[in-house]
């Protein structure tokens, strides 16, 4: 560990100015350690900069022996393992098809929705409502919940597609608020703060799913059937059509692509797959609140898309299963999460901004912005 | 009761009016929503609270209250042109050239980094601020505005008179205006772009940090969440008034400030936080540039 001494006050410096600005909310030893700290993590930074992080490009092994241990191992998974586990598997899953659905809206086409949570909530509160009030059962309300999710992604995306990048994320952040708002005010329908309670399983063939295992196998089908179906969307002409304005909007649509429509299928299809989200995680809590679907909740959501790779397919399930077991396994140090996860999200926007397993094509356009800066970005 | 409310509105709506200024002094010079200004208000008014007690602590509250707050108030306002500076270094810096959508996930971060940092020190229960200055005050036409209220009116209008003087006649506020205009022009022409960028996230801060602890004395309670909801109405102020207009913004908070008391009091108080967001749908979907903000066509 050698290093000038130019590098050495560059060091002190930056950490004497962290603990000033850390001094007035913990004292002088809180100070004091975290100055300590800093300087040792830099340190070590440095000693350790030779092994590239950068250049490594890491990719999924994918092959169908692959494919066919991975099922496997999905399926033989709860004949082995407690019910927390089961708990944590079925949560995940739920997550991944969350994760998916964002990803076709963040991922494919570009468009940030801050507010996404908003559809899972529909989905939700549209299964526990008719299950609840009607009596109707699990099968019978989810064409209804499907229905009212896409819907509500179909009439929020008309205003706000006319809205450019950041806006647009502002505008959809509002109407999550909103959603969550009404749900937590509009006590005779929703209960208000309080939730719903009660709400029933699904049943198959006179079977019932309430328990854990069972209800595994189903959002493990559903997760798989979400795959299936995204991935070849992707490959299909609509899924082009959204990789395309992604890259280059004004391009995509000089070149015939008709943009406000196929953004318009990229918001509903997202809601979509919230919505059947939705009416899984109410099936499986059996009572859901408002709590479960705050802006935190969107930025979740929205950190697993990130982490995993805007765009990837794969990635973005692996991002959803770090984001969901890491905590689990860190229930210790629980309190630290969420600052971990503020910082994670800095210096992956600074050293990784196409994620884990990310497409490459993001970088290559923001090499692109790099040379005409100056012009309209993103 | 109407005038009453129109009084506590514009006490509001001052102090959504400084913090709107923020957003809307980096959004013209970076054009980027600076997502994390919220949390740098939350940081001033829990700055206040720590410097105020330790005062007290000290004697110096007991000997001389103007005192021991003015001193309150600068030296928070120095820590968070501080923080202001460092956000700006840490998270918005390194992404200048990056696609539009990576700093606001960077904001993004920083906000919940902020948050529960705040938290994990400060606790998350409210912190109480002393009651300070009795409710009395001048009272005409049945309205009555506490000494408060009229000191949080005033100083806000001092500071964005302040502001305009800055930006309108000073060299330094001249090149922020160029910088705002066209930052590869105004690098061309000699102007430090970074130094601009980084003196705007400090004025910024330094307002943010002041309405911070004007709220603190208002409400007397302060929580590690209200950055983010302030942070939203701010930023709707700034967008109602036309984003990057600094006049606008000031406008842009009294006005919501205005909606929100008057909205509170005659429809209904449970959706208080709501008439925020749908004044800022509403806007954006009629009228997307404000109404100040000029119509800027997109470039290829």
């Amino acid at each position: 560990m050698s290093y000038s001494l130019k590098a050495f006050r560059g060091i002190m410096l930056v950490a004497l100015w962290f603990s000033l600005l850390f001094l007035p909310f913990k004292g002088p030893l809180g100070a004091i350690i975290l100055f300590a700290s800093i300087v040792v993590s830099i340190s070590l930074f440095r000693a350790l900069r030779r092994v590239r992080f950068r250049g490594i490009k890491l990719s999924l092994p994918y092959s169908r022996y692959y494919t066919l241990f991975l099922l496997i191992f999905l399926f033989l998974f709860p004949l082995f393992v407690k019910d927390y586990y089961l708990d944590v598997a079925i949560l995940s899953c739920i997550y991944v098809i969350l994760t998916l659905g964002l990803n076709v809206v963040v991922g494919f086409t570009g468009l940030l929705n801050l507010g996404f949570v908003a559809f899972y909530a529909i989905g939700a509160y549209t299964y526990a409502l008719l299950n609840l009030k009607l009596g109707l059962g699990f099968w019978q309300s989810l064409p209804f919940c499907l229905m009212a999710s896409t819907i509500a992604g179909f009439v929020l995306a008309i205003p706000a597609l006319r809205l450019r990048g950041d806006y647009l994320a502002i505008v959809t952040l509002g109407f999550g608020e909103i959603t969550r708002l009404i749900l937590n005010n509009w006590d005779s329908l929703t209960g208000g703060p309080n939730g719903l309670t009660g709400i029933s399983s699904p049943v198959i063939f006179g079977l019932s799913l309430g328990r854990l295992n069972r209800y595994y196998y189903l959002v493990l089908f559903v997760v798989i059937i979400c795959y299936i179906i995204i991935k070849r969307v992707r490959e299909s002409k609509i899924g082009r059509a959204w990789l395309a304005i992604r890259e280059d909007e004004i391009s995509a649509g000089s070149m015939g692509v008709n943009v406000t429509l196929y953004k318009l299928y990229a918001f509903s299809f997202g809601a979509f797959w919230a919505g059947l989200a939705g009416a899984l995680f109410a099936a499986k809590m059996q009572f859901i609140s408002p709590e479960s679907f705050t802006f935190i909740e969107s930025v979740l959501i929205l950190c697993m898309v990130i982490l995993g790779g805007l765009g990837s397919i794969e990635g973005v399930i692996i991002g959803a299963l770090i984001l969901v077991i890491l905590p689990e396994v860190l229930r210790g140090v629980q309190n630290y999460r969420m600052l971990a996860l503020g910082i994670g999200l800095i210096l992956m926007m600074i050293f990784r901004p196409h994620g884990i397993f990310g497409s490459t094509m993001i970088k290559k356009a923001s090499e692109k912005i790099r040379v005409s800066e100056g012009a309209n970005r993103i | 009761m109407f005038l009453q409310q129109i009084a506590n509105g514009l006490t509001v709506g001052g102090v959504y009016a400084l913090i709107a200024l923020g957003y809307t002094m980096v959004y013209g010079v970076l054009e980027l929503i600076n997502f994390a200004h919220g949390e740098v208000y939350m940081l001033g008014a829990y700055l206040g609270i720590i410097f105020f007690g330790f005062f007290t602590v000290l004697g110096l509250t007991s000997h001389s209250l103007i005192l021991s707050l003015s001193l309150t108030f600068i030296l928070s306002a120095l820590f968070c042109a501080a923080y202001g500076f460092t956000i700006e270094r840490i998270a918005y810096r390194p992404l200048r050239n990056a696609p539009r959508l990576s700093p606001l996930i960077s904001a993004i971060g920083v906000s919940i980094f902020l948050q529960n940092f705040v938290m994990l020190t400060q606790g998350a229960t409210d912190k109480v601020f002393p009651q300070l200055f009795s409710t009395a005050g001048p009272e005409f036409l049945g309205v009555r505005i506490t000494n408060l209220q009229v000191s949080i009116i005033l100083i806000s209008f001092l500071l964005m008179y302040l502001l305009h003087l800055f930006i309108t006649k000073t060299r330094f506020g001249k090149a922020m205006r160029a910088v705002a205009q066209d930052r590869i022009m105004a690098s061309l022409v000699g102007i430090d772009i970074d130094s601009v960028i980084s003196m705007t996230f400090i004025i910024g801060s330094v307002l943010a940090a002041v309405a911070g602890i004007m709220v603190a004395l208002y409400y007397g309670l302060v929580n590690y969440s209200i950055g983010y909801i302030a942070g939203i109405k701010a930023f709707t102020a700034a967008v109602v008034g036309g984003i990057g207009s600094i006049p606008g913004a000031m406008f842009g908070g009294i006005l919501l400030g205005l909606v929100e008391s008057l909205g509170a009091a005659y429809l209904s108080s449970e959706y208080k936080d709501a008439y925020a967001f749908a004044v800022l749908i509403a806007v954006l979907l009629i009228r997307p540039s404000g109404l100040f903000g000029q119509k800027r066509e997109e470039k290829v």
